[in-house]
């Protein structure tokens, strides 16, 4: 918990079109408005004054965005500290990858509910107005828990967890040299320690490189419509396009090719996959189909688990749910116009959207929860909003990467094991944003499961 | 019951290494105490191996030191091998070590014990403690008599309903050759504290004139034996060596044969024991490809033919002992003089004190050493003395003295336990502490002598000696920085092996030596003021300069992490219905009452969030 730094954070809802603003709060404000902020005239940001320029990342001289700056000095802002906003045109990418840039200039992600939190505590707002947040705080720090728990970045978690895993082990060989003098501890722990970090870097390069153009960018996030024959899956996605593009018949395994669209959700690029029903066939081509979809599961960022509302949930159903376990995935319960409606087997850790892809009903939630499920923004109410899971991912990786830099240029140097700890604990601090952090017993219980080591 | 009619400020119960510190801190500090133990001819034994130091374990006796504690003086008289360990790994992690002569570091403690002018000694058992309310205002004894006094010190280490095992056979023991301690611990349980089982173990101790020590290599101490205390000049006992020998396969064998006679593997101890002190059969089953393990040959003393066979601890049966202990090469014949044993004993979870050591439960009650779970002489030693510090501060109706986990390892030990618990006997190591690099050995002087004077317990001619030595870095930091090299004066040799050939402009001393490969020694070559100052003030100065960019950050996140712990929580705060609070976040604060949001901060399941309503709770309290 750091009280006095600078924090940065998406504080608009976003959207398609209208204007992100980026608010950060902190001593380095205005250095951050020096280095990424161009404007026509020379000279600084005067306090309280709107300013037309451009948003371009130093480090490549590339535009990311035109924008409004206004800087608002202390303590004449909402938390009293020195305030900067960028008001940005672009849709929800672009605010993202000047968030991503001010946190490279020394802003750090802020907290659920940290603005109001300044605010407070220096004195801005009063106490009703900071209980009334207490209870937002809870719930959005809940949302995040959840987040975790959804497995919602899937793959991606489950990568950083590799790379943690591999720090973490380097790190108790470290501390085992270093606590255990008198132990015979392996002298290849060098080597290892080695190898371990220069897997990791390769790891955390190849994750960073999904990032840093943008793999939504390029690719946008892909959503897999899955689900047993005739469920309506064609007709989801044809709703959700609004124009019938896939054959749609009453004959279970009609698609049997795979189809993929593009479309944007709230500037979000979404890339909608249709898959053949899910089932055991004799029919070749039909079974190619099940296979390839079965494919595509894997690769998904979200599954819709298409399910029939008017009937009850089946064999069928649950033959496709098996195949489910281990991805992120909701429910879209289809046709529910035709009212009945099956018991579900699902807990409240499940999202069960109701649609009908006949009447139109319930497709805007759908939508909004798609959208929810990738771009984290807790409450619109509220002033400070927190930002996406992808940009703390990105962060961490950020500050992972470079500590392990040092970590490895320090290695060659033969810098002293004491501060290459300092290294490695810096590396691991940088992911326990998003994997948790590491604490003395994590190292120590690698150690004794590592070592025989006792006197 | 008898009451003694005499009143005391400080009462301790125990006279082990947690016993004697309390002890001598509260009197040195003026306070009438009285340490009451169950025999006064086992003052500041060692139970187990006989050294004191290690990793992180000497970081905390220059600690103990340099607050004015007697541990470093203790084994610096009574030492009879030197060694720093880890000379290569950085300064941070450097530690001395030292083989004790057992007998007279325990002659030594009790003689610096009776020679105090308030301190009193007297032998007894304590079965209770008398209560006014929360309050405890004096203790029972298995004699029938009751002393009273305004604050106590428990100290039992494993004593409380300490149980032995030899094989399958077991006895009620607080050490081999000690009564236990009966009756104390069911009493803390009535009173409501939490008590819970450890256990620990040693190996036997051997009969040196029955080993063949030329079949063993030698390990010598350092030719140089460097003292542990900030105060003692040079080490003046005779110096011995250890022994290494090493189990084999045979050895493993015989440990496996006699599995099925282990208390520990048949399910009769309950205890949990140290991960990171396993007996011979832990190693043995779980390591099995290991095809040897190591062990020092540790004497017992300069007047006795005992040693001590270190990391073969055992509670197989003694047949398996002597069969064991001769199946390693070079003990062919051995005696074993005191057999390995398991103990088994009550402790009280330290989460329920604050981190002055006084129990939250009852007032001016501290707990210290191996009763808070700990285990060693060095953790014990240094709990004891914060304990000491605090009785005799209540006394004088002062604040306590807590040291952060940025003084001190003493700090961190007793956040860990106090905010984390103890659920195996916790020891300390150098990877516990997160700003390991500013908690070094050789600055514990500059780190805690200023707390330990203010205190009382620094005498004035240490202290002078200390500020002076404090005067002398910051002008020779000075110095440095103003001298230079100018490379067209300087020794042709020197900027050829060190790279500086191509260099144009002058660069400062410091600018030298913060450099990895140039040393101070290396600098007096050019800088021939550098040797006159005393190796301490070189050598701080020298680290000082070397690791500015990383000790500057370690700094800094301890700035930053002050105000947290510097946000005091009342005793009284109500968490329970704190709007923005899950129940389950409301109930564990509830039951660990933190001192400090940063202590709140630390407890497994209280998230950022629940800190920051915390803070604006805290806030909005303190604004009414
Ligand atoms: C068999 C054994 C093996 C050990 N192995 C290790 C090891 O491998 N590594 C390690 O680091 N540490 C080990 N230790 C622990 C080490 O000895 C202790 O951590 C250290 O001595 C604890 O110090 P202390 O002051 O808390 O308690 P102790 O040194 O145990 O002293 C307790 C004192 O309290 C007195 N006492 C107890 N109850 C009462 C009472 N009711 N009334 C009056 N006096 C009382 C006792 O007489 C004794 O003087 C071992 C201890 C034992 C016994």
């Amino acid at each position: 918990m750091y009280l006095e730094d600078t924090i940065a954070a998406i504080s608009t809802p976003i959207g398609e079109g209208g204007i992100g603003i980026i608010r950060i709060s902190g001593p380095d404000s205005l250095p951050i408005a020096r280095s990424i902020f161009r404007k026509r005239l020379d000279g600084g940001l005067k306090s309280h004054r709107f300013y037309y320029g451009h948003i371009i990342d130093p480090d490549s001289g590339s535009l990311l965005d035109e924008a409004m700056a206004v800087f608002m000095g202390s303590p004449n802002s909402f938390t009293r500290e020195d305030v900067l906003e960028l008001h940005c045109h672009g849709g929800y990418l672009v605010v993202q990858r000047v968030l991503a840039l001010t946190l490279r200039h020394g802003a750090r992600l802020a907290e659920p509910g940290e603005f109001t939190k300044r605010a407070f505590l220096n004195g801005r707002i009063d106490l009703v107005q900071a209980e009334a947040i207490m209870d937002v705080i809870r719930s959005r720090s809940e949302m995040s828990l959840n987040l975790a728990q959804h497995q919602r970045e899937g793959l991606l978690s489950l990568r950083l967890a590799q790379v943690k895993e591999s720090l973490l082990s380097s790190l108790a060989l470290l501390e085992a040299y270093i606590d255990f003098p008198e132990e015979d501890i392996d002298h290849a722990a060098k080597d290892h320690i080695k190898e371990n970090a220069v897997a990791s870097l390769v790891m955390l390069d190849e994750l960073l490189s999904g990032f840093s153009e943008g793999r939504i960018i390029r690719e946008g996030v892909s959503v897999v419509i899955a689900g047993k024959p005739n469920v309506g899956k064609s007709s989801l996605l044809n709703a959700l396009l609004r124009e019938k593009r896939a054959i749609v018949t009453a004959v279970p395994g009609t698609t049997r090719d795979l189809i993929e669209e593009q479309m944007t959700i709230k500037g979000l690029p979404v890339k909608l996959l249709d898959t053949a029903g899910i089932r055991e066939s004799d029919d070749q081509v039909e079974r190619e189909g099940v296979k390839l979809s079965l494919e595509k599961l894997a690769s998904a960022d979200l599954i819709l688990f298409v399910v029939d509302g008017s009937s009850p949930f089946d064999d069928g159903d649950r033959a496709v749910l098996e195949r489910l376990t281990g991805f992120s995935f909701m429910v879209v319960k289809n046709k529910v116009d035709m009212d009945t409606t099956p018991v579900l087997p699902f807990g409240a850790e499940v999202p069960v959207v109701s649609v009908s892809t006949r009447t139109g009903q319930g497709l805007m939630q759908l939508q909004q929860v798609i959208f929810d499920f990738f771009i984290h923004h807790g409450d619109r109410d509220s002033r400070d909003f927190v930002a996406i899971s992808q940009v703390r991912h990105r962060d961490a990786l950020d500050g992972c990467r470079q500590a392990l830099g040092t970590f490895m240029a320090n290695l060659e140097r033969a810098v002293n094991p004491d501060l290459l700890a300092i290294d490695l604990r810096d590396a691991l601090a940088a992911l326990g944003e998003v994997t948790g952090e590491t604490t003395a017993d994590d190292v120590l219980d690698r150690i004794f499961q590592q070592f025989c080591i006792g006197k | 019951m008898i009451f003694y009619d005499k009143h005391y400020d400080v009462l301790v119960v125990g006279g082990g290494h947690a016993g004697c510190e309390a002890a001598l801190a509260a009197a040195r500090m003026g306070r009438e105490t009285l340490l009451l133990t169950i025999n006064l001819d086992a003052i500041a034994l060692m139970s187990c191996n006989p050294a004191i130091g290690g990793l992180a374990k000497g970081h905390l006796v220059k600690e103990i030191d340099a607050l004015g504690g007697e541990m470093a003086k203790n084994i610096d008289a009574t030492g009879i091998q030197f060694r720093i360990l880890n000379t290569k790994k950085g300064p941070a992690v450097r530690a001395s070590r030292a083989q004790a002569d057992k007998q007279q570091y325990r002659l030594r403690m009790k003689r610096v014990l009776e020679g105090e002018e308030h301190l009193h000694l007297k032998q007894g058992e304590v079965t209770a403690l008398v209560l006014n309310d929360d309050t405890v205002t004096g203790v029972d004894t298995r004699a029938g008599v009751r002393y009273m006094a305004k604050t106590v010190i428990l100290t039992t280490g494993t004593f409380m309903r300490g149980l032995i095992h030899i094989g399958l056979v077991h006895y009620s023991g607080g050490r081999a050759g000690d009564l236990p301690s009966v009756g104390l611990s069911d009493n803390l349980r009535e009173l409501g504290f939490a008590v819970g089982r450890l256990k620990t173990g040693t190996p036997a101790r051997l009969d040196s004139r029955t080993i063949d020590f030329n079949k063993l290599e030698p390990q010598y101490g350092d030719d140089e034996p460097l003292p542990f205390s900030f105060s003692t000049e040079r080490i003046v006992t005779r110096q011995v060596p250890c022994h290494i020998a090493y189990t084999n396969e045979r050895s493993h064998e015989i440990i496996r044969s006699g599995l099925d006679r282990s208390p520990l593997y048949s399910g009769i101890i309950e205890g949990v024991g140290p991960r990171y002190c396993p007996s011979i059969e832990d190693k043995v089953v779980r390591f099995p490809e290991k095809d040897r393990h190591q062990t020092f040959i540790e004497p017992e003393g300069l007047d006795t033919v005992e040693v001590y066979p270190s990391g073969l601890s055992t509670s197989l049966p003694i047949d398996v002992q002597w069969q064991f202990y001769r199946s390693i090469v070079g003990l062919e014949r051995v005696e074993i003089m005191r057999p390995a044993y398991a103990i088994e004993y009550d402790y009280v979870d330290p989460i329920q004190l604050h981190a002055s050591l006084e129990t939250k439960r009852l007032m001016n009650l501290y707990h210290a050493g191996q009763i808070n779970g700990t285990s060693g002489y060095e953790e014990a030693a240094a709990q004891g003395l914060v304990a000491g510090i605090n009785a005799a501060l209540r006394v004088q109706g002062k604040e306590p003295l807590i040291l952060g986990r940025n003084d001190a390892y003493i700090g961190v030990m007793i956040d860990d336990l106090v905010t984390l618990g103890s659920k195996e006997p916790y020891r300390m190591f150098t990877s516990r502490a997160e700003y390991r690099l500013l908690l070094r050995e050789d600055n514990a002087d500059l780190r805690l002598r200023e707390r330990g004077h203010a205190v009382g317990l620094v005498r004035e001619n240490e202290y002078g000696k200390f500020v002076r030595k404090r005067e002398m870095i910051g002008e020779e930091l000075q110095r440095l920085r103003r001298e230079k090299l100018l490379p067209s004066q300087a020794d042709a040799a020197f900027l050829e092996e060190f790279n500086l050939n191509g260099v144009q402009n002058a660069l400062t001393y410091e600018q030298l030596l913060r450099r990895p490969d140039i040393t101070a020694t290396d600098l007096s070559r050019i800088d021939g003021k550098i040797m006159e100052t005393p190796a301490a003030v070189r050598e701080q100065v020298e680290i000082q300069i070397k690791y500015q960019g990383y000790i500057d950050r370690q700094l800094e996140q301890v700035e930053r992490s002050k105000k947290l712990e510097n946000a005091r929580i009342p005793r009284d705060m109500q968490y329970a219905g704190l709007p923005g609070l899950s129940t389950e976040v409301q109930e564990k604060l509830q039951a660990f009452r933190p001192d400090t949001l940063g202590q709140a901060s630390r407890i497994p399941g209280v998230t950022p969030a629940a800190i920051t309503i915390l803070s604006i709770a805290l806030k909005s309290r303190s604004g009414q």
